[in-house]
């Protein structure tokens, strides 16, 4: 049996500060916030990308992984050990899904985006990118954004302006984006529009 | 050493994720009621348990932590708050709203505009604004996913009709981002635009009714009204007997038995900070300047 690597040194404090990254960077669409607590998590997980898992999945969270990542059994191994979460087949069935292969990842309509009644119950995705000053700029707009933000991620799906557009249509319907690389976090909640460039 | 019997911040880590995972939700979705399992505290409902359980789960070593009462950091629901983070948490508390990090709130947003990071908890005892139109829970998700909120106008405009203008002076509804009709907890109206465009985060818990909202900085919060009765601030049109202050909300207070009273600022804190600031004339020295 593969030996597993630890979780948090200190789970209580490490989850906290974890979660106010990941609260800071949902309040302010754009925004990157170091993340300060790491794990050392099997690889091709990023520090960033286990500790926001160790953060916000448990037992009651079905866990969706892309192919890049179930290509091993070493993070599923390590998922399950530290969080207890389900592992689910199908991305429709996940309330969490981790992706370390970004630029391929299915649509998002694929996955839970909670009714009209109950909009709450919608998928997260937690993105693993590469870096956060590459890429085409994303310039975003909506509720934590004074008046226009501006991100850089890499790598993304090619076509992501378009999908961010499609899933804010569905407001308050939609998926969530929490994006990881290294040791920082950024997210894209639903409520995020992407501004045009003319 | 004995390990404390409980968790930092006392609820257990399980708690916490499923906490944070709803307010996350309720950034996500600014003025959607996101349901949460609400956990028992060792305090009564009324004292404020979903704030308490919001503040609990987004907590950490390094926050300073103030807690008001209508205004008050001193009544004993505050310091009573105050003591039970100290404790469970080893935060450190002040009553300075410039110093803290995360304020918790019954019925009162501070005077003293918020900064970015600085994180509002709201305590609320009756999350859904359409409660007192409907009191069945799925009917009301039910006018909240269809956007029918033309009932609440009418009972707006009811107000109008009995008193000719809008009555409602606390939890006076709101319209978040456009679409969803929020509570904003019983704060007095003349706190609802400090809502809007806030630096701040603003999250809202109720414990007994099992929710929790949020309104992200820089984002717009609408009180209803209608163009020929528009929203209107309201305060007692006096100044305040300590501080002079004749722009913030005041509370009446009773001097005495012979019908007594003087006007003082509801929020303490800005009331004692005006005092301390030398630059600022008290009305006792204008008095004894006059005399
Ligand atoms: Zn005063």
């Amino acid at each position: 049996m593969a030996t597993l690597t630890a979780g948090f040194a200190d789970p209580v404090l490490a989850a906290q500060a974890t979660f106010r990254a990941v609260m800071d960077a949902t309040a302010r669409p754009g925004t990157v916030v170091p993340v300060i607590d790491t794990v050392a998590a099997p690889p091709p997980l990023a520090a960033a990308t286990a500790a926001v898992a160790l953060t916000l999945v448990d037992g009651d969270t079905p866990v969706w992984l892309d192919p890049r990542l179930a290509a091993g059994p070493e993070v599923a191994a390590w998922l399950r050990f530290h969080t207890g979460a389900p592992l689910v087949d199908r991305p429709a069935d996940a309330a969490f899904a981790i992706l370390a292969d970004p630029a391929s990842a299915p649509p998002f309509e694929h996955f839970s985006i909670g009714t009209l009644d109950d909009p709450d119950r919608s998928a997260t995705l937690i993105l693993q990118v590469e870096r956060f000053d590459d890429g085409a700029p994303l310039v975003l707009s909506g509720p934590g954004i004074a008046d226009r933000a501006t991100l850089r991620v890499a790598p993304l799906p090619p076509d992501m302006v378009a999908r961010l557009t499609a899933n804010r249509a569905l407001f308050p319907r939609g998926v969530d984006l929490i994006l990881t690389a290294g040791h920082a976090v950024a997210a894209l909640p639903r409520s995020v529009m992407p501004v045009m460039e003319r | 050493m004995n390990a404390p019997a409980y968790n930092f911040a006392y609820l257990d880590e399980q708690t916490k994720r499923m906490i944070r995972r709803a307010i996350l939700k309720a950034i996500a979705i600014p003025g959607y009621q996101v349901p949460f399992a609400s956990r028992e505290m060792p305090m009564p409902y009324g004292w404020g348990t979903g704030g308490v359980q919001v503040t609990a789960a987004i907590l950490g070593p390094a926050d300073v932590l103030k807690v008001i009462d209508q205004g008050s950091d001193d009544t004993t629901n505050a310091v009573s708050i105050r003591k039970f983070f100290g404790r469970t948490a080893g935060v450190r508390t002040t009553t300075h709203t410039t110093e803290a990090t995360v304020i918790q709130t019954r019925h009162r947003v501070p005077e003293t505009p918020l900064k970015a990071g600085q994180i509002l908890v709201y305590q609320v005892p009756i999350p859904e604004p359409l409660r007192f139109l409907e009191p069945r829970e799925t009917e009301t998700r039910r006018m909240h996913a269809l956007e029918e909120y033309g009932l609440v106008h009418v009972k707006l405009y009811e107000d109008i009709a009995r008193h000719g203008h809008i009555a409602t002076t606390y939890a006076y509804p709101v319209k978040v981002a456009g679409r969803y009709v929020m509570d904003p907890s019983p704060i007095p109206k003349f706190d609802n635009p400090k809502l809007s465009n806030s630096d701040a985060l603003q999250l809202f818990g109720a414990g007994r009714e099992k929710r929790i909202y949020a309104i992200p900085p820089h984002t717009a919060v609408v009180s209803l009204d209608f163009e020929d009765h528009p929203f209107e601030q309201w305060r007692h049109p006096a100044s305040c007997a300590l501080c002079g202050d004749d722009a913030s909300f005041l509370d009446e207070v009773i001097t005495d038995d012979r019908g007594g009273r003087m006007f003082v600022c509801s929020d303490t804190d800005h009331c004692e900070s005006r005092r301390a600031a030398p630059s600022q004339p008290t009305v006792q020295d204008a008095e004894v300047a006059r005399g």
